[in-house]
C-alpha cells in the first residue's frame, strides 16, 4: 500500500508495468519491488528448494527473495532483484519458479515434505539404486535445479567492458564515501566514486534525520551535486564494485540501460576494470534477520527496508506493522513508521534493558517474537514474554534486526580474513588486507552518520596523501551520533522450522544437523546445508549461521571462522564479463587482399588461425570439390596457377648481424647467403623438436626478409624476440613483422614465367631468375618483389607488392592465368600439390617430431651451435624413431585417411603392434590415386614394405606399399626448368 | 595484474605473454654436459614466495622482461628488461 505525503519518488510521473501479465500501477523513482508493494503485492517469488511463498525481504542488491524475470523472449533476463530493478513504464516482470503460477504452485508439496529434505538429504536420497542416478534423479535435479530459466533464443542485447583508471576510487557513495570523496578531490587527487544505487547518499536516502540542520537526503543530494560538478571527480551510479583484484585493479559491473524502456544502442551492463592508486572502502553494512518460526512469510522483512520502503518510496507491506530487534538501531523503524502515520502494533526488542527510543508505540522490552503466521502474507505474530506466556498479534508487516554486518567482502578477496569484533557482534575487515585500500563508515564497523562522516574524509584524505597529494580535512558537518547498542539474538527457540537462508532454504535445524553429523567446519556445513550459497551469496543469513554452528559445536564465532568471500561481490552475467567476444569478437578474422575476388569467384573460405583462405575455386559442371581441386592441381601442373600466400608470416630483418643472428635460430647456415638469394630453413626449439620452416631471402647485404608458416607466425616473432633480446642482445639487428603490409602470390606452373613476362616492365630470364634467386622488380609501374621459390614444385615464382596493390594483382594474375589455360588455385589444391611434394607442413611438425624424423637431420649444421641443436643429439632422438615416409595404395583402396595408424600386414591392429601414423592425404590427379605422408617406424629403411592402415574411427583398412615422401617429379627437374 | 613495463609504464597483464621461469636466460654452453641442459630446459623451483618469470610485452613494446612478483602475496616487486643483463 501507498503511504500519503511519503516518500521521495515522483509522484507526478506514473509509470505502468505489468507482473505476471497483471497491469500495475507506479511512479518514478519506484523499483519494481516498491511498486508491486504500493500496488498491494505481497507475494513475489517462491523459494527455490519447497517452493513456499516468498515477499521482498530487503530493499537493495542482497535481496534473496525477490527475484523476477524482466523482459520477454530473447531480451528476457533472469534471476533479476526487484529491489535494484529500477521501474519504467511498459516494464514486464515474471515471477519465477512457480508451475503453474505464483499464486498456485504444485512444487509446493516439497514443502509437506520437508522431513525428508533436510541438509545433506542430496547426498543420502541420491546414492542408490545406482542405475537411478542417470533415468530418475538427474532429470529430476535438472528439472528442479535453479529458479530462473533463459529464454533458450540467442541474446541480442549488447554489453561492453571498459578500463578505467583514477588516483583515488571511493567504493560506495554514502555519508562515508561522499565526505572522503570530497576530502580526496579537494586535496588534488582524481577520483572515482562508485555507488551500486540510481543515486549518492546510501542510507540517507532512506532515512529521516539531519545533517547540517538540513534533511540529510537532501544534503546528499547536495554533495552529488558538488562532486559531479568537480573536473576531477567521476561519479558512476549504478556501478557496483564487485571485486578487489591485484596491483589495485577493481572489477565493477555498470547496468547501463536496465532502467529504460529502449536502449537505443546503449549496452545493457559494461563491465569496467578500474585501476585505483588507492582505494577507500565505503560499502556500508548490511542488517541481518533474526531466526524464529515461519520468519519467511511476505510481509516479514529487514527493519532498515521496512524504514527504506516507507521513507524513500512511501509504501508498506500493511497498515498495520511491527517491529522486533535486539539492538537501538531497531527502534528507528518503529519511530519512523509511527510518525509515517502506520500503525505500529509493537515495538519488540529482546533485551530485558532496552529503553523505547521510538516514541508513543507499544513496547515490549526483553519480548521474543516466536511465530509468523500468514502463508501468503502476514497476518499475525506470536509474542513471548520473559515469563513464557505467549499472545498474538495481528500485523500485516513485520521489522526484524539482528544487527548490522559490515559490508567486508572485497577486502577478502585476496585471502584476507575479518576479524570478530564482539562489541557490535559482527566480523570487521582485517587492516591493509587489500594492499592500498582502505574502508571507512560503517564498512568498518562505525555505524553513525557523524562517525561515517568524519572516519569517511579522514580515509579519503589519507588516501591522497598516500600519492603525494596535500590538502586539508574538510568541515565535518554535524548529524546524529547515538550509540551502536545490541546483544547478539540469533534464532528464537522454539520448535518448528526458523529460517535463516531464504534463498537456498535453510533453517537453524539445518545447521544444527550438519554439526550432529560431524560436518563442523564451517566451510562443510556450508556446503552440506547449502547455507549462503545462493545468488545472494547469505548476505543476511551467514554470521547469524555460523553462530548457530558455534554454539551447536561448543566454539566461540572467532575460533569457528568465516566462509571465503570471493568475487563477484553481487551477480555479473557473463555477457557483461565477455563483452565484444561473441561471435566475430570472439575470434577476429584477418583477411586477404584477395578476398572479395575469391568470394566472388565462388571460393569457400576456410580458416586458418585467424585468417581466411579459399578452400576452391569452383567452375560451372563441377558438382564436388574434389572435382575442382583435381582440375587446379592438374592446372598447375600442366600450365598456371594463382594462389594467395600473403598470410605467411613475414618478417623484415635489417642490419650488420642479420646472418649471424639466423645461423643461431635457424639450424642450417644462412651468413654465406648471398644478395638475392633465397634458401629453405628450418628452426628448431631448444628441445630439438622442429618449431617451424620457411625461407628466408637475403634482399640485400643488410636486408632480409624472412616467411614463416601461417601458424607459426605468431610464435616465431616472438622467438625471434627472446633470442635477441635474451640470448644474443649484442647482436647488431632489429626486425619486424611486415605480414600485413605485403600481398604475396604463388605463379606456379609450366607458363609461370610467361605470364609473369606479360606483367613485368622488364622480362626476366632463366640466367638471371634461376631457382632460389630474389630481386625487386617493377610491375606495371608499381615496384615489387619477385622470388623464384615453389611448394607446389613447379616452375614457381611468389609476386610480392605494396597491399593495397594486392587486390588489383590478384584479378589481373588470375585473369592472365585463366587466358593461358590456368586460374587461380585453393587450400585443397595447394596441399595435393605438397604433398605429392612431399613437403610438409604442421600437419607433420606437430609439435613431437624433430629434423631426424622429417629426413632433415643433415640441416643441422654441424659448424656451429644453434637453438636446439644440443637437445637435437640427445640419444632417442636420433634412432629407433617414427620417420617420414610415402603411402600408396596397393590394389583397390577406397580411402587413406589422416590420423589412421599403420601395422605390420599379418599383425593385429591393436597398440602394441602400432607401427607409426599417417598425417596428410589426399588425392593426386597427376599420379591417378591416392597419396598419403605418414610417420613408420625405422621407415626409411622400409621404402618397398607393406603396411596395412587402420582407421579405428571411420571403419576403414588399406593395404599400403611404403614409399619415398617424395613422390613426384623427385630430382626436381621441373621446378629449375 | 598490473606489470611496470620499463619501456611503456604500467600497464594490464592482459598486453603480455607468460614464458616462465628466468632461469631460461641462463642458457648453458653447447658442451655443458647432459645435467645443465636438463636442469635448463625441465627443471623449475616452484617458489612460494619472491620468483622471477619471463613475460614478453607482446601488445606492446615487444620487450622481453624479467618481472620479479611475489607468488603468496602476488606482490609485482619490479620489471626490468632481460636486455639490461648485459649492460655495462
Amino acid at each position: 500500500m501507498r503511504i500519503e505525503g511519503k516518500g521521495r519518488i515522483d509522484r507526478g510521473t506514473r509509470l505502468s508495468f505489468r507482473f505476471d501479465g497483471t497491469t500495475h500501477k507506479g511512479f518514478a523513482g519506484d523499483t519494481l519491488a516498491s511498486a508491486l508493494m504500493g500496488g498491494g503485492v505481497r507475494m513475489v517469488a517462491r523459494s527455490f528448494k519447497y517452493h513456499r511463498p516468498r515477499g521482498v525481504l530487503t530493499a537493495g542488491s542482497e535481496e534473496p527473495n525477490a527475484l523476477v524475470t524482466i523482459g520477454t523472449g530473447a531480451q528476457s533476463d533472469p534471476n533479476i532483484r526487484a529491489t535494484t530493478q529500477e521501474l519504467f513504464d511498459g516494464l514486464q516482470a515474471r515471477s519465477q519458479n512457480n508451475w503453474p503460477s505464483l499464486d498456485f504452485d504444485l512444487l509446493s508439496v516439497n514443502d509437506l515434505a520437508a522431513p525428508f529434505l533436510g541438509a545433506g538429504f542430496y547426498y543420502k536420497t541420491f546414492m542408490w539404486p545406482k542405475a537411478f542416478w542417470e533415468r530418475v534423479y538427474e532429470p529430476f535435479i535438472r528439472r528442479a535445479a535453479g529458479l530462473g530459466a533463459l529464454s533458450g533464443e540467442s541474446n541480442t542485447d549488447t554489453y561492453e567492458k571498459a578500463f578505467a583508471f583514477c588516483d583515488v576510487l571511493i567504493i560506495g557513495g554514502g555519508p562515508a564515501g561522499l565526505m572522503a570523496a570530497l576530502a580526496a578531490a579537494q586535496a588534488g587527487a582524481d577520483v572515482i566514486l562508485c555507488d551500486e544505487d540510481t543515486a549518492l547518499g546510501g542510507r540517507l536516502l532512506s532515512e529521516e534525520e539531519e545533517i547540517d540542520g538540513r534533511p540529510a537526503a537532501e544534503w546528499a543530494a547536495e554533495m552529488a551535486a558538488k562532486a559531479t560538478a568537480m573536473d576531477n571527480v567521476r561519479v558512476m551510479t549504478r556501478t557496483t564494485v564487485t571485486g578487489a583484484y591485484d596491483q589495485g585493479t577493481y572489477g565493477a559491473l555498470e547496468r547501463v540501460s536496465h532502467h529504460i524502456p529502449t536502449q537505443d544502442g546503449l549496452p545493457r551492463e559494461c563491465f569496467w576494470r578500474i585501476v585505483a592508486g588507492r582505494a577507500v572502502l565505503c560499502a556500508g553494512a548490511l542488517e541481518r534477520h533474526i531466526a524464529f518460526r515461519d520468519n519467511d512469510r511476505p510481509g516479514v522483512m529487514m527493519a532498515s527496508a521496512l524504514r527504506a520502503y516507507a521513507n524513500r518510496w512511501g509504501v508498506a507491506p500493511g497498515r498495520s506493522v511491527a517491529v522486533f530487534g535486539n539492538n537501538d538501531n531497531a527502534h528507528r523503524t518503529a519511530r519512523d513508521l509511527a510518525q509515517a502515520g502506520l500503525h505500529v502494533a509493537a515495538l519488540i526488542d529482546s533485551r530485558h534493558d532496552a529503553q523505547n527510543l521510538a516514541g508513543d508505540v507499544p513496547f515490549y522490552a526483553g519480548h521474543q517474537v516466536t511465530r509468523a503466521f500468514g502463508r501468503k502474507g502476514l497476518e499475525a505474530i506470536t509474542l513471548r514474554a520473559p515469563d513464557g506466556s505467549e499472545s498474538r498479534l495481528q500485523v500485516e508487516g513485520l521489522g526484524l534486526s539482528g544487527g548490522w554486518n559490515p559490508s567486508v567482502h572485497l577486502t577478502c578477496h585476496m585471502n584476507g580474513r575479518p576479524q570478530w569484533q564482539d562489541d557490535i557482534a559482527a566480523f570487521v575487515p582485517t587492516p591493509g588486507a587489500i594492499p592500498g585500500m582502505s574502508v571507512a563508515g560503517a564498512a568498518n564497523g562505525v555505524f553513525s552518520t557523524a562517525a561515517c562522516l568524519q572516519s569517511g574524509a579522514e580515509a579519503g584524505l589519507e588516501a591522497a596523501k598516500a600519492l603525494g597529494k596535500r590538502g586539508d580535512l574538510p568541515a565535518i558537518p554535524e548529524a546524529e551520533n547515538a550509540p551502536y547498542r545490541l546483544r547478539r539474538l540469533w534464532a528464537v527457540p522454539g520448535k518448528g522450522r526458523a529460517w535463516l537462508d531464504f534463498q537456498n532454504d535453510v533453517s537453524v535445524k539445518d545447521i544444527k544437523q550438519a554439526a550432529t553429523e560431524n560436518f563442523r567446519s564451517v566451510e562443510h556445513m556450508k556446503r552440506y546445508t547449502t547455507q549462503g550459497m545462493a545468488t545472494d551469496q547469505g548476505k543476511n543469513s551467514n554470521v547469524a549461521a555460523l553462530a548457530i554452528l558455534a554454539d551447536a559445536t561448543g566454539r566461540d564465532i572467532p575460533e569457528t571462522g568465516t566462509t571465503t568471500f570471493r568475487p563477484p561481490y553481487s551477480p555479473v552475467a557473463i555477457a557483461a564479463m565477455g563483452a565484444g567476444s561473441q561471435g566475430k569478437g570472439f575470434a577476429p578474422e584477418r583477411l586477404t587482399t584477395s578476398h572479395a575476388a575469391s568470394v566472388e569467384m565462388g571460393a569457400p573460405m576456410i580458416e586458418a588461425g585467424l585468417w581466411y583462405r579459399p578452400s576452391y575455386f569452383p567452375r560451372p559442371g563441377e558438382k564436388t570439390w574434389r572435382q575442382a581441386c583435381d582440375r587446379e592441381v592438374t592446372m598447375v601442373r600442366e600450365a598456371v596457377g594463382v594462389c594467395d600466400v600473403s598470410t605467411l608470416g613475414k618478417i623484415d630483418l635489417q642490419g650488420p648481424d642479420v646472418g649471424a643472428f639466423l645461423d643461431f635460430v635457424y639450424s642450417n647456415t644462412f651468413s654465406t647467403l648471398k644478395p638475392g638469394r633465397v634458401r629453405y630453413g628450418l628452426m628448431l626449439r631448444e628441445d630439438g623438436t622442429v618449431m617451424d620452416d620457411g625461407t628466408t631471402a637475403r634482399l640485400s647485404d643488410a636486408q632480409w626478409v624472412m616467411t614463416t608458416t601461417t601458424a607459426a607466425a605468431g610464435n616465431v616473432m616472438r622467438h625471434l624476440e627472446w633470442v635477441h633480446q635474451a640470448l644474443c642482445p649484442k647482436m647488431d639487428l632489429r626486425f619486424i613483422s611486415v605480414t600485413e603490409q605485403w600481398a604475396q602470390f604463388a605463379v606456379a606452373g609450366p607458363k609461370a614465367r610467361e605470364l609473369l613476362n606479360g606483367l613485368l616492365d622488364q622480362p626476366i630470364e632463366d640466367e638471371i631468375f634461376p631457382f632460389m634467386q630474389c630481386g625487386p622488380v617493377s610491375v606495371m609501374g608499381v615496384a615489387a618483389r619477385l622470388f623464384r621459390i615453389s611448394f607446389s614444385g613447379e616452375h614457381a615464382y611468389e609476386i610480392a607488392v605494396p597491399s593495397r596493390y594486392g587486390d588489383s594483382l590478384f584479378r589481373t594474375l588470375v585473369a592472365r592465368a585463366e587466358a593461358l589455360g590456368g586460374g587461380a588455385y585453393g587450400m585443397e589444391a595447394l596441399n595435393v600439390l605438397r604433398i605429392e611434394k612431399g613437403h610438409i607442413t604442421h600437419a607433420e611438425i606437430h609439435g613431437r617430431t624433430n629434423a631426424f624424423d622429417i629426413g632433415f637431420a643433415r640441416m643441422v649444421s654441424a659448424k656451429k651451435d644453434c637453438i636446439g641443436k644440443t637437445m637435437a643429439a640427445r640419444p632417442g632422438l636420433t634412432e629407433d624413431r617414427e620417420q617420414l615416409v610415402g603411402l600408396r595404395p596397393v590394389g583397390a583402396v577406397k580411402q587413406l585417411t589422416a590420423g589412421a595408424h599403420l601395422f605390420n600386414p599379418t599383425e593385429a591392429a591393436v597398440r602394441e603392434n602400432d607401427q607409426g601414423y599417417v598425417t596428410s592425404v589426399g588425392y593426386s590427379p597427376t599420379l591417378g590415386e591416392m597419396r598419403a605422408l605418414a610417420f613408420l617406424r625405422d621407415g626409411r629403411d622400409r621404402h618397398g614394405e607393406k603396411v596395412k592402415l587402420v582407421d579405428h574411427l571411420r571403419g576403414i583398412k588399406a593395404l599400403c606399399e611404403v614409399t619415398d615422401p617424395v613422390a613426384f617429379d623427385s630430382d626436381g627437374g621441373r621446378l629449375r626448368g | 595484474m598490473r606489470i611496470p613495463c620499463p619501456i611503456c609504464g604500467e600497464r594490464d597483464r592482459r598486453e603480455f605473454y607468460y614464458q616462465g621461469a628466468a632461469v631460461m636466460l641462463d642458457r648453458p654452453a653447447p658442451d655443458a654436459g647432459e645435467a645443465a641442459w636438463d636442469s635448463y630446459l625441465h627443471l623449475r623451483d616452484n617458489p612460494a614466495g619472491p620468483t622471477q618469470d619471463l613475460w614478453f610485452h607482446e601488445a606492446g613494446c615487444g620487450a622481453w622482461l624479467v618481472v620479479e612478483r611475489d607468488t603468496v602475496t602476488h606482490e609485482v616487486i619490479s620489471a626490468r628488461l632481460v636486455e639490461a643483463r648485459d649492460a655495462d
